[in-house]
C-alpha cells in the first residue's frame, strides 16, 4: 500500500527528503484515519449503512401512489434508480457534513492544514471513505437490480459511473459548503435537512420528472441533485436523447462548479470564536 | 553549515484582521527580525501581544496585510509546497480526532509527511510510548501537547515553529522539554518558540524579542536584554534606624533607592560593591538585616519593565509566568 511505502521510506531516511509525500500517499493516510473514525461513531455507521437500505423502502410506497403512466417507468424502475439518490445524500453528503463540522471543532482541519497536504487533498482525503462506500453501495443496486429483480443490465454504464462519480463530487462539496451553518457534528445533521427535503422531493428520486406536471418539472430541473441522478437512471435504463444526456452532463458540471466555488469562498478551517 | 545564512527573514510585517465595515484590529504593526540557521530565537510577550499572529504568517497559515517573509528564502504562503517539507509546526492550539489512538493519529501524520520518522522514535522523543495505543480523548492536556510536539519533529524538520510548547505541562514534563529542545537546536535544528514564560526564553533562548502591542520593543541574547537593568538589593530596615544612615549611597554604588513600610529596595549597576558596603555598615552596627535578598537583574525584571510599561506597577510584583492583561 502507498501508506507504508512512504513510511518505510521515510524510516531509513536521514533527514534529507527522499520518500517525498504523494498526493495519492497523503489522501490515503486521511482516508484510512477517517474509515477508523467512522467505524467508531455508531451513528454514522447507521447513516452509512442503513438510512439508504430505510429510504428506499420507505419512499416505495410513496412512488406507488403516484401516476407513473407516461413517465415510461415501472415502480422498480423508478425506486432502484432513485436509490442512487439517496446513497447519495446520507452516505455522501450526511456523513460529509458531520465529518468536515467534527474535525473543525476538535481543531484538526486547523492542525492539518500546517503540513503538506493542501486544502483539496484535506477534503478529499476525509471523504475517500465515504465516496468508496456509495461507490460499492450503487455498485451493489445495479447488481441486485439485474440478478435479482430482472432488469436490465446497464444501458450506458459510462453515463451511470459519470453521474456517481458526479454526484459524489457534487455532494461532497455541497457538505463541506453547508458546514458554515453548523457548530457541532449534532447540529450539522439539522443543518443537512434542507437540501436532503429539496433533493428527496423534488430531484426525482421517488417521483420521475417525467410523471410530474410540466411546470414542475421544469422547476425541479434546476434543483441541484436533479441532473445527477437523473443521469444515473439514464445510464442504468436508457432512453435519453443525446441532447438529453449532455444537457444533463452540463448541468451537472454547472452544479459542481458552483459548489467548489462555495467550498472556497465559505468554508471555514477553524471554528468561529 | 553556514551558521549566518538567514533562514527566518521578516522585515515590516502587519497583520491586520478585518471586522465588517471599520478598519479591524491590527495585531502586528510592522514587526522585522530575522532568524539564523541553527540559531533558537524566541518571541516573548504577554497574551495578545501579537505573538501567534507573527508566527502563524510565517508558518504559512495566513498572508501578511503588509511586508514581507521568508521561511528558507520562500513565501511561506505562497510557495506552501517548497517550504512545508522542511519545516515542523507545533500550534498554540491544535487537535487530533478525538477517537483515534495516539499511535494511529501518528501513523496519519506520517503518511503526511515526508521523511517521516517511524513512529516508535517520535512517540519515544517525547516519552508518549507507553500510551500509544489511548485514544486522544482519554489523554491529558499536557499529554496532547507533547503528541503535538511529537508530529512537529516528525519529519525531521530543519525549522521548528513552537508556539508556547510547554503551556499546560507540569514542571518536569517542561523541563524534558527543554532538553528535547535544546538536544535539537544542538543537532542543527533552528527553533523559533514563543512563550510567555520568561525563564523559558531565558533557558532556552539564543537570542530574543520582546514584543508588546504588536511591536518589538527590545530585541537582542538575553544578556544584551537583561544588561541595562539595575541589580536590586531588598532588607528591612531594623527599628529606630533609617535610610538615612547608611553610608552614602552614591559612594556605594547605588543608582536609585526606595523604602516603603520599612522595606527598603536599592538598585545598582555593582550588586557586588554596594552589598558589600551594606554588609560591612551591618557588622559595624551589629544589625541583622531581616528578609535579605540580592538578585542579579533577569529576563522577568526587564520584561516587566520593557512589556509592562504601560499596565500598573503592581505588576511588578508578579511572579514567573506573566497571565497577561486579563490576567
Amino acid at each position: 500500500m502507498a501508506v507504508n511505502g512512504v513510511k518505510t521510506a521515510g524510516a531509513t531516511g536521514t533527514g534529507v527528503p527522499t520518500g517525498a509525500t504523494t498526493v495519492t500517499g497523503r489522501a490515503l493516510a486521511l482516508g484510512r484515519a477517517e474509515l477508523k473514525l467512522l467505524g467508531r461513531n455508531k451513528t454514522a455507521l447507521y447513516i452509512t449503512l442503513l438510512m439508504p437500505l430505510f429510504m428506499v423502502y420507505a419512499m416505495r410506497s410513496g412512488t406507488k401512489n403516484l401516476d407513473l403512466e407516461g413517465s415510461g417507468l415501472s415502480l422498480k424502475e423508478v425506486t432502484m434508480t432513485g436509490a442512487f439518490g439517496y446513497v447519495l445524500l446520507f452516505v455522501v453528503y450526511y456523513n460529509l457534513m458531520s465529518a468536515y463540522t467534527a474535525r473543525r471543532e476538535e481543531l484538526v482541519l486547523k492542525r492539518l492544514r500546517t503540513g503538506e497536504a493542501g486544502d483539496a487533498e484535506i477534503l478529499a482525503g476525509t471523504a475517500l471513505p465515504s465516496a468508496a462506500i456509495a461507490l460499492a453501495q450503487c455498485v451493489l443496486l445495479v447488481g441486485a437490480g439485474s440478478l435479482w429483480l430482472d432488469m436490465r443490465v446497464p444501458a450506458r454504464p459510462e453515463l451511470l459511473l459519470a453521474g456517481v462519480l458526479l454526484g459524489i463530487v457534487l455532494l461532497a462539496a455541497l457538505a463541506a459548503a453547508s458546514t458554515a451553518f453548523a457548530k457541532t457534528s449534532e447540529s450539522a445533521q439539522l443543518a443537512a435537512m434542507p437540501l436532503a427535503m429539496v433533493s428527496m422531493l423534488g430531484s426525482g428520486m421517488f417521483w420521475p420528472l417525467a410523471a410530474m406536471p410540466e411546470g414542475l418539472a421544469r422547476f425541479c430541473e434546476v434543483l441541484p441533485m436533479t441532473p445527477v441522478v437523473e443521469l444515473m437512471r439514464t445510464g442504468w435504463l436508457g432512453g435519453a436523447s443525446a441532447a438529453e444526456v449532455l444537457g444533463r452532463l452540463g448541468a451537472a458540471l454547472v452544479w459542481v462548479i458552483l459548489g467548489v466555488f462555495a467550498v472556497r469562498r465559505w468554508f471555514r478551517w477553524e471554528p468561529r470564536r | 553549515m553556514d551558521f549566518g545564512e538567514s533562514v527566518i527573514e521578516v522585515s515590516g510585517l502587519r497583520r491586520r484582521y478585518r471586522q465588517s465595515g471599520d478598519e479591524g484590529f491590527e495585531a502586528v504593526r510592522g514587526v522585522s527580525f530575522t532568524v539564523r540557521r541553527g540559531e533558537l530565537f524566541a518571541l516573548l510577550g504577554t497574551n495578545g501581544a501579537g505573538k501567534t499572529s507573527t508566527v502563524e504568517v510565517l508558518e504559512g497559515l495566513a498572508r501578511p496585510s503588509e511586508g514581507r517573509v521568508r521561511v528558507l528564502g520562500h513565501d511561506p504562503y505562497e510557495e506552501r509546497r517548497a517550504v512545508r517539507p522542511r519545516i515542523g509546526v507545533m500550534l498554540q492550539e491544535g487537535g487530533f480526532p478525538s477517537d483515534l489512538t495516539v499511535a494511529e493519529t501518528v501513523a496519519m501524520w506520517a503518511g503526511c509527511t515526508t521523511g517521516a520518522r517511524p513512529a516508535g522514535e517520535a512517540l519515544g522523543l517525547v516519552g508518549l510510548t507507553a500510551r500509544r495505543d489511548v485514544r486522544i480523548k482519554q489523554l491529558s492536556g499536557g499529554e496532547r501537547r507533547r503528541l503535538d510536539l511529537a508530529l512537529a519533529l516528525l519529519g525531521r524538520p530543519e525549522v521548528l515553529f513552537l508556539d508556547e510548547p510547554t503551556t499546560g505541562l507540569d514542571p518536569e514534563a517542561r523541563h524534558t522539554t527543554w532538553e528535547l529542545v535544546r538536544r535539537l537546536r544542538d543537532e542543527g535544528t533552528t527553533v523559533l518558540l514563543t512563550t510567555h514564560y520568561l525563564e523559558e526564553a531565558e533557558a532556552l533562548a539564543d537570542r530574543l524579542a520582546i514584543m508588546r502591542e504588536g511591536r518589538i520593543v527590545a530585541t537582542g541574547t538575553p544578556s544584551e536584554v537583561i544588561g541595562g537593568y539595575p541589580s536590586r538589593i531588598r532588607f528591612a530596615m531594623p527599628d529606630g534606624w533609617f535610610v538615612g544612615d547608611l553610608p552614602p549611597l552614591a559612594e556605594m554604588g547605588v543608582l536609585r533607592h526606595e523604602e516603603t513600610g520599612g522595606r527598603v529596595e536599592l538598585q545598582t549597576g555593582e550588586l557586588q560593591r554596594t552589598l558589600t558596603g551594606l554588609l560591612l555598615w551591618a557588622r559595624e552596627k551589629n544589625l541583622e538585616l531581616e528578609g535579605l535578598d540580592a538578585r542579579t537583574a533577569s529576563l522577568e525584571q526587564a520584561f516587566l519593565a520593557i512589556a509592562g510599561a504601560t499596565e500598573s506597577s503592581a505588576a511588578a510584583e508578579a511572579p514567573g509566568a506573566l497571565t497577561g492583561r486579563n490576567g
